[in-house]
Formats: C-alpha cells, structure tokens, sequence
C-alpha cells in the first residue's frame, strides 16, 4: 500500500489524531476537553495556513 | 481562624505525596502502552479509550502507509535515536512492525518524510495516553 497524501491533507489529519489526543489527556471535564481539542485543532491547521503565506511572502 | 495555619502546613505535604502501588497503577501503563487505549477501557472509560485507540492506531497505520521510516534501536545519530525513542512508545504496534519488517523501505520522496513524523508522534501521543491512564489508575484523575 502506498498513501500519497498532499502537504495540506497530511497536516489536517495530522491535526485531528493529535487534538483528539490532546482534548482527552490534558483537560479533566468531556466539556472541556472537547474545547480543548477544538482549541488545539484551530491552531494546528490555522499555524498551518499562517506558515504558508509566510513562506509564499519570503518567496518573493 | 486559629486552624488556617495547620491546615495551609499539611496540603504541601499532601501534594507531594507519592500514590500507592497499587496492580492497577501497575498494570494500567504497561498495558495502556502495549496495546494503545486500553488503559482507559480497562478502567471503563469507553468513549475516550476507543478515541485514543483510533487516533494512535491511524496516525501509526497512515505512517505506514505513507511509506514513513520505523527506526530500531541505534546509538548513532541523536535524531535516529530520538526517531527509536518516538517509534517504540507505540508499543505493540511497533513491534508488530518490527517483526514484519515494516517501515524499511529507503524515503525516496516527502510523503515518506511525513509518513515518518505520523509514525514518531503516533508513539509520541500513546505516551501521553499512558500517562492519562496511570493518572486515572492513581486517582489523580476522574
């Protein structure tokens, strides 16, 4: 089996296992940590779109 | 409020006391590694231990299928050995990995690149799933 997964989607997923994870191991409440995971989520892919405009502006 | 003193003296003490061995505290983290989220649904937290189970399992099966790199054991490159230390916190999964001799292919392109990240942060993520379950198994956590 070979996945070839673009940069964007690989980051995506990549957002949501690791929010998931995040959420249920360092919140106590299930509100709090499905806040959380939301949180955690918003700021990978949102970092993720902030890094690359950064880089398409240092491109040019 | 002649107790304040007394009681403000013992929650230091309290706090740093160490949690009983118990065959839980024991027990919990070493299967919670082996076999991601099942330190939590051994404890009956169904919902986040079939959670934690799908995220690690994915993110270490898409590492695979990505072509990502499965390091073993080494004393050479610090980055390698941080790669082993990421690799093995996925526990049975590693191994199984190992055995089969998955994950060896050379990386040849950037999916295999990120394959390998999935695959170090899916071990990486099951550690802290460890630690959740050990706190649960002490009752530091509900």
């Amino acid at each position: 089996m070979n996945l070839e997964l673009s940069h964007f989607s690989s980051a995506v997923l990549f957002a949501v296992f690791a929010s998931v994870v995040f959420g249920i191991t360092q919140r106590n409440s299930s509100r709090e940590m499905i806040r959380y995971g939301l949180y955690c989520f918003a700021m990978f892919v949102g970092g993720v779109i902030v890094a690359g405009w950064v880089m398409w502006i240092l491109r040019r | 409020m002649a107790n304040s003193p007394t009681k403000t003296e013992e929650q230091p003490k309290a706090a740093t006391a160490p949690a009983p061995i118990t065959t839980m505290s024991v027990v919990v983290p070493a299967l919670a590694w082996f076999i991601p989220g099942a330190g939590h649904l051994i404890q009956k937290r169904w919902v986040r231990g079939v959670l934690l189970m799908v995220s690690v399992v994915a993110m270490f099966i898409l590492g695979l299928a990505m072509q990502g790199h499965v390091y073993k054991p080494n004393g050479g490159d610090i980055l390698d050995i941080l790669g082993f230390v990421g690799d093995v916190g996925a526990g049975g999964l590693y191994i199984l990995a190992r055995a089969n001799d998955w994950g060896q292919a050379a990386i040849a392109h950037a999916t295999a690149d990120y394959g390998s990240k999935y695959l170090i942060v899916a071990g990486l993520l099951n550690f802290l799933a460890v630690a959740d379950a050990y706190h649960i198994a002490i009752g530091k956590k509900s």
